[in-house]
């Protein structure tokens, strides 16, 4: 992928943000702001046209930061980012477009989409921000909350298991996954701009921190120290092995998780719309 | 101009419609009585370079035909009653964000999965009212498969005109109905483009006040760099919470039908002039009553008959009128009384109102409809 990297201009986020909408809406330390650094970055690495930009996002703190962002921004309604997505890229295969959704927004609302967006495989990079909260509601459980962990709707724990979205997007056809740490932005930065590079579905995972909500409530400390608990919680060698008590106790894998090299859906369409049209005559 | 009369089923017409007035995206999932608009589209698509998708789902079909607009494509989706119900909220969002499409919603039997090889207008409230909130809507109701074409492509230009979602709302009888229909030679049907904002200007206003309330619409890749959001936005597109532009927003997306209504209204009037005994009917049903308007007249009744093409908005103005010369009305449609409360609320005080409801899932007949107003 390195052939791809500019290296001409340093990165400057201003150069990609909506500054006339400063100040932004998030609360001090929400890990939001930095998947969204992370995200521009990539995009200034790979040299993508702002004009040609896509973002389209769903509902939650995850789906207000495309606003920001100096593109084509569309925020959709809970749960659908990629399915108005899919419908954009077929008809615009000529833009570059990325959804930004959230855990609730994406494995909740939004699962059975984003099942199918991974079986397809149409070339759309999905960016999911996991805070395991529903953030912009105020603070409930989500398919990703830990276990025993404290929400408005979970007053005594949670008692529900959560699920992998890493390894359901690649059980689901998804041909590139990765899942990166908000704590290492530059990570977090190369897993997005080959995702983005990567012709195909691309499921990214996240790990953002919901600090004034989550944070708050299960008395994790201040965003420095939540921020810091997540490069101990993510051990790729501990993989599926739940641990006793930490943070995060699935302890997730990090990098890039599944690559795989499968006929991108918006060409492979392309191609059928040709093989039809060659055949004389048409079906009634 | 007309092709030689061909013999074509309702569904079949919508999607030959669709084409003719350049939908080229169509997004839908599987539900009688509407599946072979999604079949002749998934047929006919490839071949004018345009695209068909079976989605997961009608909310994700709806979602995909609003992306898909969104980037400058002419899109459509077709469902039935629960198909239509899921895709409410979308609906919204199309309506709030502007996005012209179009809704093939061919009316079964109801509620729930109800009756679906049956005939039935118990969506007549729903297209106008399915979605929350205060919204504009525009609904057109054809009765003929012949109309079916016409009303589709005039719902694709309404759409680009009016930057809205426009609802094709007729039943399972007219869905599966075999009648000639002429076809305008190909490239002959009227078709409309919504206006297109040109040339990368700096400080581009997405919803900005025009004269006839319709914004400019900026294509993705054009520079403008545009939000697009289902929150209350101002004329630069960005969320609002201020009453005042909160207020001022709301209400164009609303005047933008009401205050066009001359280039939306369609209403088909027959003997009214001087109709006694007024029947207001819509699709099918309406069929049954003009006949049943032929026989009266043969017995010396001053029947007529009004029937809204365009549904909704509702064309009051006519209806007033229509009812003012008469001193009965009736009212036959297959539901409870939906379009019958539309006629008690415009008729005026004292009017007589006979109706007629049928949600058996058979079709109401000349007969019955003859029969009341004689006994009117
Ligand atoms: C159909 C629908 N249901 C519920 C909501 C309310 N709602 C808004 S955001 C949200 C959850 C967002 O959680 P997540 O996707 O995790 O995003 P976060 O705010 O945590 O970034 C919900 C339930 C909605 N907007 N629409
Ligand atoms: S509520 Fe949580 S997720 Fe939302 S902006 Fe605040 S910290 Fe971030
Ligand atoms: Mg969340």
């Amino acid at each position: 992928m390195n052939e791809m990297v500019r290296t001409l201009e340093p990165f400057e986020i201003k150069d990609y943000l909506r500054l006339q909408l400063m100040p932004h809406f998030m609360c001090p330390g929400c890990g939001h702001g930095i998947a969204l650094r992370a995200l521009l970055w990539a995009v200034h690495e790979l040299a993508i046209d702002k004009n040609k930009l896509a973002i389209v996002s769903g509902i939650g703190c995850s789906g207000r930061v495309g606003a920001y962002i100096d593109a084509n921004t569309f925020h959709t309604t809970h749960g659908r980012p990629l399915a108005f997505a899919t419908g954009l890229k077929l008809a615009r295969p000529d833009l570059t477009v990325v959804v930004i959704t959230g855990d609730g927004d994406c494995l909740a609302i939004g699962g059975n989409h984003l099942i199918h967006a991974c079986r397809r495989n149409l070339d759309l990079t999905c960016l999911m921000l996991n805070n395991e909260v529903y953030g912009m509601t105020g603070g409930q459980v989500s398919p990703t909350t830990s276990a025993n962990r404290l929400t408005t709707t979970t007053p005594g724990g949670n008692a529900e298991p959560t699920f992998d979205a890493c390894k359901l997007a690649e059980a689901a056809g998804a041909s590139f996954v990765g899942r990166e740490v908000t704590r290492q932005a530059m990570a977090l930065k190369n897993v997005i701009r080959d995702g983005i590079a990567h012709p195909g579905f691309s499921f990214i995972e996240a790990i953002s921190d919901c600090t004034e909500i989550y944070g708050r409530k299960n008395d994790l400390g201040e965003s420095p120290e939540m921020i810091l608990s997540q490069k101990s919680d993510m051990r790729p060698e501990a993989f599926g092995n739940v641990a006793d008590e930490p943070f995060r106790p699935n302890r997730l894998v990090t990098g890039i998780l599944a690559k795989q090299a499968r006929p991108e859906y918006g060409a492979a369409y392309r191609d059928y719309a040709v093989r039809v049209k060659s055949k004389p005559g048409r079906p009634r | 101009m007309s092709h030689a009369p061909t013999a074509l089923h309702g569904n079949h017409a919508c999607a030959l419609g669709a084409i003719a007035a350049g939908c080229r995206f169509f997004a839908g999932y599987p539900i009688t009585p509407s599946s072979e608009v999604a079949e002749h589209m998934s047929r006919e698509l490839p071949h004018v370079d345009g695209t068909f998708i079976q989605m997961e789902d009608e909310i994700a079909s709806l979602a995909a035909c609003i992306g898909a607009s969104l980037g400058g494509v002419k899109t459509m989706t077709a469902t039935s009653g629960p198909g239509f119900s899921l895709m409410q909220e979308n609906l919204g969002y199309a309506a709030m964000t502007e996005t012209p499409c179009v809704i093939i919603n061919v009316m079964r039997g109801g509620p729930s999965t109800g009756m679906p090889t049956r005939p039935a207008q118990g969506d007549i409230m729903q297209a106008r009212w399915g979605t929350h909130g205060d919204h504009p809507v525009i609904v057109v109701a054809p009765a003929s498969v012949q109309e079916v074409y016409t009303q589709t492509i005039r719902a694709f230009n309404l759409a680009e005109e009016f930057r809205t979602p426009v609802i094709v709302l007729y039943d399972e009888i007219v869905a599966h109905l075999m009648e000639t229909v002429s076809l305008p030679a190909k490239g002959k049907a009227e078709v409309k483009d919504r206006k297109w904002a040109t040339g990368a200007e700096v400080g581009f206003m997405p919803y900005a006040e025009t004269d006839d309330l319709v914004p400019v619409m900026s294509r993705p890749g054009d520079g403008h760099r545009v939000h697009v959001t289902g929150l209350t936005h101002t004329p630069d597109g960005f969320p609002t919470q201020k009453p005042e532009l909160a207020d001022r927003a709301l209400r164009r997306l609303v005047d933008k039908i009401e205050l066009n209504r001359d280039r939306i209204d369609e209403v088909e009037e027959i003997e009214t002039a001087d109709a006694d005994i007024l029947v207001v009917a819509v699709g099918i049903v309406a069929r049954a009553a003009r006949r049943a308007v032929e026989m009266l007249r043969a017995e010396g009744v001053k029947a007529g008959l009004l029937r809204p093409v365009t549904l909704w908005p509702f064309p009051e103005a006519q209806v007033r009128n229509a009812a003012e010369r008469a001193s009965v009305i009736v009212v036959p449609e297959m539901n409870t009384g939906q379009l019958s409360l539309e006629i008690e609320r415009l008729a005026g005080r004292g009017k007589r109102i006979r109706t007629i409801h049928r949600i058996d899932g058979e079709p109401i007949g000349p007969d019955e409809i003859a029969q009341t107003i004689r006994e009117a």
